[in-house]
């Protein structure tokens, strides 16, 4: 069974990483230095003005390791990989997948039902916790409308059915969304969701930990071997990771928005921490940043059991579980893609 | 599983310098320095057999000594640390610089 390794995250401006025998190091622009085995890392993530050094991105491409390279604030840039690697006939067979449209609307109708299903079960839960702190008639309605969308899931969609309901479901989440943030105030309004860039502290937040989650899926989905940017429920765009995003939708919910909210209700960010620019676009300050970057590792640890294989795992195996049960179903060892349900 | 790894390299000889440098070298590969001469090294079975066999190559059996010690996987209950020294803990520390 694979561990879950750690991820090294770059948050220092100017400090340059450099391989020594099988140490990641890390010059700090103060000149201090600290190393790492790589054997203890699965991935490195810079943000802002953080160089590498060539041996050290050829060396982690060897070990597998995935190098992200992302804004100070968050907002993805480029990864370095080595050569594409995996077996050929399983990418051939993900394409003949991607471009049949029935097969990819079998596909697309798994990661939407799981998207639904969590969706609705976080609204569930914050209902059966809150019940006198939330307005209880409007998560009613709102589970009421995902029940609908489950329902039809049921039985075989279109791409653009499958498409159609994503969008209703996601519309009448995040219609509601704003309900499960308990810290009232005007420092943590949320309604509704906007990106590039996010106008408000809860998109800011919402933002930035769907790019960490996409990050580690892409990975995983590279470790196994597939394309991740042939998807099926997100078409070809040059430059979109599909299939990473295809598997995020069902980790959205449960694992990402959860945290947010979480942060939220706990105090553990603050409305102090952040800042909105001329252009209306929020930014998180540093400090926010590390809280959130802790809580994302931490959460990755915890502890549940998968659904499909029975196991306990942590939270950031799953990911990998999930892009192995990705290919095997692309393979054809598997009949239907089977997301993640949490319970 | 965590191995400790601590050794004392002879001097006497002057090739002792040169094998005190070259098993450091093999232990931060595979660890973190907690003191001057002791290495916790988070480790899978494979990665300990590899580790294990490079040490034993570069010290001197009638001059060195090389000591392991075997923490297993719930380590961190194991350990107490006190004064100076940044350590980490590689399984669980959110690794943010």
């Amino acid at each position: 069974m694979k561990k879950l390794l750690n991820t090294l995250y770059v948050t220092s401006q100017g400090s340059y990483l450099f391989k020594d025998g099988e140490c990641v190091v890390i010059r700090l622009e103060d000149g201090s230095k600290k190393r790492f085995p790589v054997h203890v890392l699965d991935g490195v993530v810079c943000f802002g003005n953080v160089i590498c050094s060539p041996f050290l991105l050829g060396h982690c491409a060897e070990k597998g390791l995935a190098v992200s390279f992302l804004t100070e604030r968050g907002r993805y840039l480029a990864s370095v990989h080595g050569p594409q690697g995996g077996n050929v006939l399983l990418r051939r067979e993900q394409y003949r997948k991607a471009d049949d449209e029935e097969s990819s609307a079998t596909t697309a109708r798994s990661i939407v039902a799981g998207k639904v299903a969590n969706s609705r079960a976080v609204l569930r839960r914050c209902l059966r916790d809150y019940a006198e702190r939330v307005d209880a008639q409007r998560l009613q309605g709102a589970i009421g409308v995902l029940d609908g969308c489950a329902h039809r899931l049921k039985t075989p969609v279109s791409l653009d059915e499958a498409r159609g309901l994503e969008g209703l479901a996601a519309n009448t989440y995040f219609g509601v969304f704003g309900e499960l943030i308990l810290k009232k105030g005007p420092g943590f309004s949320f309604t509704g969701r906007t990106r590039r860039p996010p106008l408000d502290n809860v998109n800011c937040l919402l933002s930035f930990v769907y790019t960490l989650l996409a990050h580690d899926i892409r990975s995983a989905i590279e470790a196994v071997g597939l394309d991740p940017q042939a998807g099926f429920l997100h078409r070809d765009r040059p430059g979109r990771p599909g299939l990473a995003l295809d598997i995020m939708e069902e980790f959205r919910s449960f694992l990402a928005d959860r945290l947010v909210l979480s942060l939220i209700n706990r105090g553990e960010v603050g409305e102090k921490g952040f800042t909105v620019k001329e252009s209306g676009a929020v930014f998180m300050d540093e400090d926010t940043r590390k809280a959130v970057l802790v809580a994302w590792q931490k959460r990755k640890a915890d502890e549940v059991v998968h659904p499909f294989l029975k196991e306990r795992i942590s939270m950031g195996l799953a990911f990998h579980l999930q892009a192995r049960l990705m290919a095997r179903y692309i393979r054809g060892d598997l009949e239907g893609y089977p997301p993640f349900f949490w319970k | 599983m965590m191995v400790l790894v601590s050794y004392d390299v002879s001097f006497e000889d002057p090739s002792g310098k040169k094998r005190l440098r070259r098993i450091a070298k093999v232990c931060e590969n595979f660890g973190q320095r907690v003191q001057y001469s002791v290495f916790e090294c988070v480790v899978d079975p494979v990665q300990w057999t590899a580790f294990r066999d490079r040490l034993l190559k570069e010290y001197d059996e009638e001059k060195d000594s090389l000591r392991f010690y075997f923490m297993g996987k719930n380590w961190q209950r194991r350990v107490e640390h006190h004064g100076v020294g940044e350590i980490y803990d590689p399984e669980n520390d959110a690794l943010i610089l």
